[in-house]
Parts: C-alpha cells; sequence; structure tokens
C-alpha cells in the first residue's frame, strides 16, 4: 500500500478521534479516499483505531454500500424493488448494459464503471430509478440512459455530496397528493420548542401521553411510554435516535418529511431531547438518502443560527441539545431499533436480544428512545396545538393522520396525509385505481390484502402499517411477487440466526419448485410449516415477518398456489435428467437411466 | 441477601436467582432447554434459536431472557419441539454434515440434538455451499461447511483467551467465520490449547491427530441423549 493511501487513513481515523464507535463513518471515509476497502486499507483502519483487523472485516462486510473488492470509480445501482420491476425497470436494466457494455454485477475494465442493483431507493412512486454515485435519478426510460451513461463517462457524477441537483438527470419528486393538519401544515419556527420548554420534561411527556401518539414505524409502541421508560433510566447519558432508514419495500414518506418538513423534524427531536434529558439527538439517515444530506446540515446550521439548537436553547437556561447526522451504509435489517444503534457504534448491523430494550439499555449501553421520523413531526405537533386537537384526529387506538406512501398500479402514486381509519376502499378510490388484485400493506414484511377484505380500515386496530401501500392490478403475477418479497428477505437477512438465515433461503428455494409447476400439496404444507418455524423462532423482527408474503397470501389468496401446483402426492426435489445434464457433455454420451427417474 | 424469584417451567414452579436468565435457572433445576449456541462459559449470543421457549405465551430464546418473579414458561412442548427440530434440520441442509465419518461423531452436539428430536432425513432442499476449509494451522483445522455459526468460536477467543482470533463476515446465507489474518489460520496465533478451538459444538473447528482417539461408540452422546446430565440435576 501507498503512504499515501496510508497516511489518508490515518488522517480520516484522526478526524473521528480514533473513536472505533465512529468506524461507520471511518470506513465510509476511507472508501471515499481511496475507492474500496481493501485487506490492506481494512489492516491500516484497524491499526489506526487499535483493534483486530477481524473486527473490521467483520463491519466492513456487513454493507451493501461497502466495497471490499475494486468497483467502478461510478456506481449505477438500478433499485430492483418489486414495483419498479412491474412499471419498466427491466427494460432500463437492458439499456444500461447495452450502453455500459457489461452486465450488471460487473464492473468495466478500465475499472470506470459498476452496474449493481439495489433494493428498494424509497423512489417506488416515481420508478425506475436508480442512483448514480450518491445521485437520484427517477422516472427513467431506456432512452434517457445513453445520455446518462454519456455524462457519467464525462465524469458529471463524481462527487455526490452537496451539490445533487446540477447532476445530469438528477430528479426526485415530492408527490404529495394530500396535505393535512399534523405534518404538512405550517410550523412556526421554534413554537413548539417554546411550547415544550415552558413547562416541565414530565409535563411535555404527559401531553404526549394524553394525545395517545403511537409510533410510526409500524409497530405502534406508545410514545409516551417509551419516553418515560428513558427518562427515569438511570444512566450517565440519554439518547434520542432518530430513525430515518426506511428500507420497507414501497416506503417513503421519511423521503418527503425530510425534504419538505426538516425543521418540523429537528423541532420534534429537540422537544424530545427536552423530555428524555438526552443533549445528543442522532439522526440515522439511510445511505439512500445520502443526497440529502448536505442540505439537511445547511438546515441544523441555520437552526443553531437561530438559537433552536445548541446551547440555552430559545434561551432555557441548561437546555443544551445538539442532532448529528449518521450516514448508513446499505441495510434493512438496520431500520430495526437495536440493529440501528450496533450499526451507529460502528457495527455490522445485528440485532440485539431483548430484554434489556434500547430506552433502559441502548447507544452506547444508556437509555435510548429510537423514534420514527414521522413520530417525532407529531410530538412536535402536539406541542404547538394540543394533545386534546391530536387525539380528535383518527381513531380511538390511533389518532392523528397517518403518512402513507402509495405505489403500484395507480393513476396517483405518490404521499398521502389521511386520517387514520380509512378503508382500503377509500384509499383505493382517492389514489384511482381499479381492478384491484390486492394491496401489500405494510411492505413485505406486511399483509397482502385481497378484495374480500378491501373494506378494512388503515389503523392499529385493524390493519397497521409503517406507511407503504403497494397496488397490484389483475394483470399481475401475484405469485411472482411473493417470490420478490421473500427473496428480498434472503438479501437481507443480517445472518445472525440460523431460522432466518436458513429459513428464509429455503423458503425461496422450496417457493421456486412450486413455481416452476413441480411443487405439490405436500410442498406446500411444508413452506406454511417453515414460513411458522422462521416467524415464531427469529431473533428480530425482520425474520418474524420475512414469512409473511407467503402466509398472508396462503390464507388471502390460496388459489394463486392452488393454481399452480400438481396433483401428484409427491414430486421429487431432484430433477435427475438435469441433474446429469453437465456430465453427459463432458462424457458425450446418456445416461443410461434417462428419462427413467 | 436478595430474595429469590419463582418462574413456573411447564407448570414446575423453579426458584431463580435475581440475574439469572431462564436458562440457567432452569438448569439449576435440572430443567433441559435444549441449546446449541449456549455455553455455560461464554455470554450468550442467541444465534441459533434452539432455546426458544414461550415466556407468557410469546416465544423468545431462553438464553438472554432474565428470569422475573411469576414467569409462566413452556419448555417440552410439542410446538416447541418441533420448531427446534426444523432449526436443526436447517442447519443440516445449510452445511455438509457427513456424520458417519466425521471426527466429531458422537461428541457433536448438533448431531446429538438431531437424535433427540427425532430427525430422519431433513425435509428440505440441500444448499450444496462450498465454503473454504483451511488447514494451514499446525494443530488446528477449520471446516466451514461443518459449521453453524454458533459464534461460540469467536466469543471464546474474545473473552476468555483474550485474543480474538475468529470474528463473523459477510451477512444473510454468505455469512461465515472469518479470523484475524489476512489469509489463513496459521498466520494466526491460535494454540490447540485455546477455549476457541475445544469450545466448536460440530466439527467445524477440530484439534488435528486426535480425532479418532475414543472410538466410535464410546462417545459422550453415544452414552447418553444431549441433555441428560442437566436432568441427572433434578434427581440428585
Amino acid at each position: 500500500m501507498s503512504k499515501d493511501v496510508a497516511s489518508s487513513i490515518q488522517k480520516i481515523a484522526a478526524e473521528y478521534g480514533g473513536d472505533r464507535f465512529r468506524l461507520l463513518d471511518i470506513v465510509r471515509d476511507a472508501q471515499d479516499a481511496v475507492g474500496h476497502l481493501s485487506e490492506d486499507v481494512i489492516k491500516e483502519i484497524a491499526d489506526a483505531l487499535s483493534v483486530h483487523r477481524v473486527e473490521v472485516r467483520d463491519m466492513v462486510s456487513f454493507y451493501h454500500f461497502l466495497a471490499r473488492e475494486p468497483v467502478g470509480s461510478t456506481v449505477i445501482r438500478l433499485c430492483d424493488a418489486t414495483v419498479e420491476k412491474l412499471h419498466g425497470m427491466k427494460e432500463v436494466a437492458e439499456a444500461f448494459e447495452a450502453a455500459v457494455g457489461i452486465p450488471f454485477g460487473r464492473t468495466t475494465a478500465d475499472g470506470a464503471i459498476s452496474l449493481e442493483y439495489a433494493p428498494c431507493i424509497g423512489m417506488s412512486d416515481q420508478p425506475p430509478s436508480a442512483l448514480i454515485n450518491g445521485t437520484v435519478l427517477t422516472g427513467l426510460t431506456p432512452a434517457d440512459v445513453p445520455k446518462l451513461v454519456a455524462a457519467v463517462k464525462a465524469g458529471k457524477y463524481d462527487s455526490c455530496r452537496g451539490a445533487y441537483s446540477s447532476q445530469p438527470g438528477a430528479r426526485v419528486e415530492n408527490n404529495i397528493r394530500q396535505t393535512g393538519a399534523v405534518i404538512f401544515a405550517p410550523l412556526e419556527a421554534g413554537a413548539a420548542i417554546r411550547a415544550a420548554i415552558n413547562r416541565s420534561p414530565e409535563d411535555v411527556i404527559d401531553e404526549i401521553n394524553k394525545s395517545r401518539l403511537r409510533g410510526r414505524g409500524g409497530a405502534g409502541f406508545p410514545t409516551a411510554m417509551k419516553w418515560s421508560f428513558c427518562r427515569k433510566a438511570k444512566g450517565e447519558k440519554h439518547y434520542l435516535v432518530c430513525n430515518a432508514d426506511e428500507g420497507e419495500p414501497g416506503t417513503f414518506k421519511d423521503r418527503v418529511i425530510l425534504t419538505e418538513k426538516p425543521d418540523l423534524l429537528f423541532e420534534g427531536m429537540t422537544v424530545a431531547g427536552y423530555a428524555l434529558g438526552a443533549e445528543l439527538g442522532l439522526l440515522y439517515l439511510r445511505a439512500e438518502y445520502q443526497y440529502l444530506y448536505g442540505y439537511l446540515q445547511d438546515v441544523l446550521a441555520r437552526r443553531r443560527r437561530l438559537g433552536l439548537l445548541g446551547k440555552n436553547i430559545c434561551g432555557k437556561e441548561g437546555f443544551d441539545f445538539e442532532i448529528r447526522i449518521q450516514l448508513g451504509a446499505g441495510a434493512y435489517v438496520c431500520g430495526e431499533e437495536s440493529s440501528l444503534i450496533e450499526s451507529l457504534e460502528g457495527k455490522r448491523g445485528a440485532p440485539r436480544d431483548r430484554p434489556p430494550f434500547p430506552v433502559t439499555d441502548g447507544y452506547m449501553h444508556q437509555p435510548t428512545s429510537v423514534n420514527n421520523v414521522e413520530t417525532l413531526c407529531c410530538a412536535a405537533r402536539i406541542m404547538e396545538k394540543g394533545a386534546e386537537w391530536f387525539a380528535k384526529i383518527g381513531t380511538k387506538d390511533s389518532t392523528g393522520t397517518k403518512l402513507f406512501s402509495v405505489s403500484g398500479d395507480c393513476k396517483r402514486p405518490g404521499t398521502y396525509e389521511l386520517e387514520y381509519g380509512i378503508t382500503i376502499d377509500e384509499l383505493l378510490e382517492l389514489v384511482g385505481s381499479d381492478r384491484t388484485q390486492a394491496v401489500q400493506v405494510g411492505g413485505p414484511s406486511g399483509t397482502c390484502v385481497a378484495p374480500k377484505d378491501f373494506g378494512r380500515r388503515l389503523c392499529f386496530e385493524e390493519l397497521a402499517t409503517g406507511g407503504s401501500i403497494m397496488i397490484f392490478n389483475r394483470d399481475r403475477d401475484l405469485l411472482e411477487v411473493v417470490r420478490d418479497f421473500t427473496e428480498f428477505f434472503v438479501r437481507e437477512s443480517c445472518g445472525w440466526c440460523a431460522p432466518c438465515r436458513v429459513g428464509t433461503t429455503l423458503l425461496l428455494k422450496m417457493l421456486d419448485k412450486v413455481m416452476e409447476g413441480r411443487g405439490t400439496q405436500a410442498d406446500l404444507e411444508e413452506i406454511r410449516k417453515l414460513a411458522d418455524t422462521v416467524k415464531m423462532t427469529s431473533r428480530c423482527g425482520l425474520g418474524q415477518t420475512a414469512g409473511n408474503p407467503i402466509l398472508t397470501t396462503m390464507q388471502n389468496t390460496p388459489h394463486i398456489y392452488q393454481d399452480r401446483i400438481q396433483e401428484e402426492e409427491y414430486i421429487p426435489v431432484l430433477q435427475f435428467d438435469k441433474a446429469v445434464a453437465a456430465a453427459e457433455a463432458v462424457t458425450g454420451r446418456e445416461s443410461a437411466l434417462k428419462g427413467e427417474l | 441477601m436478595s430474595e429469590m424469584y419463582t418462574i413456573t417451567i411447564d407448570g414446575k414452579a423453579v426458584e431463580a436467582k435475581p440475574g439469572q436468565t431462564i436458562m440457567e435457572a432452569a438448569d439449576a433445576a435440572g430443567i433441559y432447554i435444549p441449546r446449541l449456541c449456549y455455553h455455560e462459559d461464554l455470554v450468550p449470543g442467541g444465534h441459533c434459536r434452539v432455546c426458544t421457549v414461550k415466556v407468557n405465551g410469546k416465544p423468545t430464546n431462553a438464553c438472554t431472557f432474565p428470569a422475573s418473579d411469576g414467569l409462566i414458561i413452556e419448555n417440552d412442548t410439542a410446538e416447541l419441539n418441533e420448531a427446534r427440530r426444523r432449526i436443526i434440520e436447517m442447519l443440516f441442509v445449510e452445511g455438509n454434515h457427513f456424520c458417519p465419518f466425521c471426527e466429531k461423531s458422537g461428541n457433536c452436539e448438533l448431531q446429538a440434538l438431531a437424535y433427540r428430536f427425532g430427525m430422519t432425513a431433513p425435509p428440505y432442499p440441500y444448499l450444496f455451499r462450498d465454503p473454504p476449509v483451511d488447514a494451514s494451522h499446525g494443530d488446528v483445522f477449520i471446516d466451514r461447511n461443518r459449521c453453524v455459526l454458533c459464534g461460540r468460536c469467536v466469543r471464546s477467543s474474545r473473552d476468555l483467551d483474550k485474543k480474538v482470533v475468529f470474528g463473523f463476515e459477510g451477512r444473510g446465507i454468505d455469512t461465515r467465520i472469518t479470523i484475524d489474518a489476512e489469509h489463513r489460520l496459521a498466520e494466526t496465533d491460535l494454540s490447540a490449547e485455546d477455549e476457541a478451538a475445544a469450545k466448536c459444538p460440530t466439527g467445524s473447528i477440530v484439534i488435528k491427530r486426535v480425532g479418532y482417539a475414543v472410538p466410535y461408540g464410546r462417545r459422550k452422546f453415544d452414552k447418553e441423549p444431549i441433555g441428560t446430565d442437566i436432568e441427572k440435576r433434578a434427581e440428585a
């Protein structure tokens, strides 16, 4: 390794105080500086931090966006999420392969361009979409591709932090189709903070409690209870973490909040900091949203100037609160709160066993409240308008509004702020969908709902969702969708626990047998039992929901399986003729058993 | 002295000390909760999920869950044992576990669990992966085909040997054990005397030249099923 590389890595490590817990930042910066994280680079980082190389390799090898092998100076990541596949992604992929001259998964011989697929990058309302380095491009057509590749070759995408909007084709639409009173209403800067600091932190939590606010990530845990547990827990420090790692395919509402209402979010984080007694809030921003990093830093800087962040906020003596943005590195599982905390601490994003819960033992083993972006926005609004006002919106157990990320087969995909309690039928009417075969509520980890249940309401009492609503019309092969969702979990399983790591892979293999038209009723039964086991025994929410695409369609749309299976009692997994084909080719003669097994 | 908790496991009242996990309380009472990645000398890892029990009706792993007064625990039920068998079956198709000629046969905890749960042939398709074998070290080899990613070597090396020879690499089904060297086990400071070399429950990390010193048929689990040692504590 050159001395330049070594000194650049030592310099990066020094910028983070040689702090092992900032490893995620250090390896990201190292990759930006030297291209890829080779074994030599890993060793150099380990030495600079006085840790073992195996610890750095352990972490680096986990994340999609960290490269251990040489990659192109420009990486084109085409999103292959389900909705994107159904809306023109495949044609765009072919166009990229033709224009660059390599298949996906490869790098050009001159080391200029890599083509990769990426799971949902949060643009399902404007497919097909891609990331070129950190720049987001949406609404792509095959005709756009030659121009884009020419721009890549001209070095137009070399930098990605900050000036994203000037790059060719850079485009992200907000597609806000319906605004509501909680998220998309105006807020006077500092109004929520001032309302909070006029009371005691306990009173703030009490007000949130009266509003009956529940977590917007999908699980619906009462926010006030979380804050109260965290505040009361003993620790040297308390932390607030904002989970902006929305990776659930089909979800993009946090991206819209971060773009349109960052002040509302930061106001909510500051209110939470006050309520928890935290001096630091960490915003964990998914790597796919890196294009927002510079913009959000600017907003934070402005808030510091206005006295809304930093020391003695809004003139309140002793109320100090800062916000740091931590960029992720591509891992769906880091949306799970304990994985997110591990990632924040510069480790692989493997979940923790609970208890202990983060509220008592979280970031750096201190009491930590992890809250969704939208939840914190609601908290700010509750401070401004009062719990009573908020609790009148929505349903009894689901107060307030909810942002829905609507994508798929409808006329008006985008973001909708709606009161909890709207039925699927009403929503479909609003978004302009007909001939609907099924609606996937809550992303792959959620529920596939068939038309017979379109009268059900979207709320914690009936159908809970973090916001993802994917619509599939009658022309779609729903089993193909199920397969795609199952494959997503295979790609995103962290590998820590056996049932999720192996079970998801086996579910996909067994589903493939059915899709090839070689499945039987017995196969369906085995698939169901395996999915149940993965659900029951997996360590975290990823594995516990990885079987849902299969289980909820087996229950709600059983015909998609029955139509594909054979009458036979048993069809072996092994296809003998196929298995011996290679040997036949080598030996130049046919197997004596050809066609008999 | 602090108070004792009472928990109930399969209808039987069991005393638990504050700070104990469900697993520790059950072990002390002579109740066997099946486990694979857990080892009493190590901090629990929560990898294998074989110790899944139901706590007040909710599935969770016994190795990390703290005992507290009044917990109602289901352990030896048909549903849980079936789930455990399925996990064992998954591990058998993930790797390449050639019991009839493996050095560890009879001492292997994976094999012993398969027997205990009555596994015949796994109902799942084999994955036929081909992870690397590393026999570079003079006294120890690692065969990742027989690894169940229990992480005992990682924890032993870090916490008992204070060496950090092992770690994880990759994610999902591509996760595997990696070593604290650029290429080979021989470059690490692993010794055959290390706990990390001794704690592997399967034939993945094997000490060379002792594989067949005790013949098949006279090995630990040839004599009695896995878990018997714990169950005998209840009789004592």
